[in-house]
């Protein structure tokens, strides 16, 4: 069993992304806020995403099985901010302005590869209650397969987007790519 | 009912004429004589006289300017160049200008400044990225530099190099685009009256993250296109290679004239965000300045010539 601590712990960390973003804008510090929010709340979704993926490896090697206690949280904070991320550039962006926006998604590879990974996570998000998981059963594990593809729409969203440096979208894909590598090879290794 | 007149101003307080019109050059031998006196190490305004092409929008302030910079000698990260252009020696510079010319030779950064008169132009700057600002730059016009050295007729094109030593500009150790950074112009866009060289910023001299101690500034094309910290500029009868077209010339052109109908491929040129602003505004052709330069362009397919 985890510490009861750690749960309100890890909450209060995951918030904290999101603390630094209001103290900064409110302070005037970034000079386009509107490109800081969208950046910022991009890279947490990444992040995010990267660490949910990062529990059931990490539960291998310590053979510490209670950490799977912490993923659903981890998998909801990814979620948020994503979700406001994709706010970000409907609101401010776009001004809901619905035919330019789907414009956007048909026209720029980049969105269409963004909006795919935030569609993806929706079912995600909405099926993470303990009501679905049972109502779910079997399939709860089949539809949450989707994380996979998601991941790897972000990261080529990020790699798609980038002006011309592509080392910190390439650090996330080496990250994404060792996290689905360890299963691909445990797999192998347990099927041998 | 007590009505108050206000005082009749002294005939003695009322400034003459010719030294109220002519205010920015008494207040600028006035800031001229206190540098004098305060030595070399104060801070040194530019003065400089008001122009015609000056925009009456409402300026970014000095720190958005001198902290949102894309200057890749220092870095990717818009912070990077306030933070590390500490590296930069403004001084001694000199700017090599040569090629097709009759009288080529090198121009110290002293020699620049007293070329012409220094004009405050304050121009909207449209960046590739879909941002924008109004900057208030000191400078004159690149026309009266390049008479200089006289072009000769197949000086059809202009290049500009940035200086490239790693130990002044450490970020061109990365090889993230081909250094030195390469921009150019056709001769006609050159001698444009609204391209100028500036060597200030708001009346000051410009910081060394926004492209000091001189530097390119081509409002109505794309921020890539207004080389920062020049050290060449070079007649040619061909057209040079530009370092973003280099890069990627699919999405960078030569010419990279702001307009709006004409997309980068992976994203829509039709609106910007003016930073300072919360939501996004259009993008106008040639960044507003169609009335003085799309006849530059006549009969030209833009979207060909991107």
């Amino acid at each position: 069993m985890l510490p009861r601590w750690v749960k309100p712990l890890l909450f209060l960390l995951c918030l904290l992304p999101l603390v630094r973003v209001c103290v900064l804008v409110v302070q005037g510090v970034p000079v386009n806020p509107v490109e800081f929010i969208t950046h910022a709340s991009g890279t947490w979704a990444l992040v995010g995403l990267c660490l949910t993926l990062a529990v059931t490896p990490l539960r291998w090697l310590s053979g510490y099985g209670a950490l799977v206690r912490l993923r659903r949280m981890l998998g909801l904070f990814a979620f948020f901010y994503a979700s406001l991320h994709v706010l970000t550039w409907l609101w401010l962006d776009q001004f809901f302005d619905l035919a330019a926006m789907w414009r956007d998604v048909l026209k720029r590879p980049f969105i269409t590869l963004g909006f795919a990974a935030f569609v993806l996570l929706l079912p995600l998000a909405i099926t993470s209650t303990d009501g679905w998981i049972r109502r779910l059963k079997r399939n709860w594990a089949r539809l949450h397969w989707l994380v996979y593809p998601a991941s790897i729409l972000a990261v080529l969203h990020y790699l798609w987007l980038v002006k011309r440096d592509l080392t910190q979208p390439l650090i996330y894909a080496a990250v994404l790519a060792l996290l689905l590598g360890a299963r691909l090879l445990r797999g192998w290794w347990l099927r041998r | 009912m007590l009505i108050r007149y206000p005082d009749p101003i002294a005939p003695s307080e009322i400034t003459p004429r010719e030294v109220y019109l002519n205010r920015r050059q008494f207040m600028g031998a006035g800031a001229a004589m206190t540098l004098a006196l305060l030595g070399p190490t104060a801070s040194a305004a530019l003065p400089a006289r008001t122009s015609p092409y000056s925009t009456a929008e409402e300026k970014n302030t000095l720190k958005e300017i001198s902290s949102y910079n894309n200057f890749y000698e220092f870095g990717t990260a818009k912070s990077d160049p306030a933070e590390q252009a500490h590296t930069l020696k403004t001084r001694p510079w000199s700017v090599l200008v040569d090629g097709e010319a009759g009288k080529p030779r090198r121009f110290s950064i002293e020699e620049l400044l007293k070329l012409a008169p220094l004009e405050e132009r304050i121009y909207r700057l449209r960046c590739v990225e879909g941002w924008s600002m109004v900057i208030p730059w000191v400078g004159f016009p690149l026309a009266a530099l390049l008479k200089q050295v006289d072009p000769t007729s197949r000086a059809k094109y202009v290049a500009f190099e940035t200086l490239a030593d790693p130990a002044q500009v450490p970020g061109v150790r990365e090889r993230v685009l081909d250094w030195p950074y390469r921009e150019g112009l056709r001769i006609d866009e050159a001698m444009h009256p609204l391209t100028i060289l500036a060597v200030g910023l708001y009346g000051d001299i410009l910081p060394k993250q926004n492209g000091a101690p001189i530097r390119l500034v081509v409002p109505w094309k794309y921020g890539f296109k207004s080389s920062k910290s020049i050290v060449r500029i070079r007649l040619q009868e061909t057209q040079p290679p530009t370092s973003w077209s280099m890069a990627n010339p699919r999405e960078y052109g030569f010419y990279s004239n702001v307009n709006p109908t004409v997309d980068h491929p992976r994203w829509s040129q039709a609106s910007e965000r003016r930073i300072g602003e919360l939501f996004r505004r259009k993008t106008l052709m040639f960044n507003g300045y169609a009335d003085q330069v799309a006849g530059l362009y006549k009969g030209m397919d833009l979207k060909r010539f991107y």
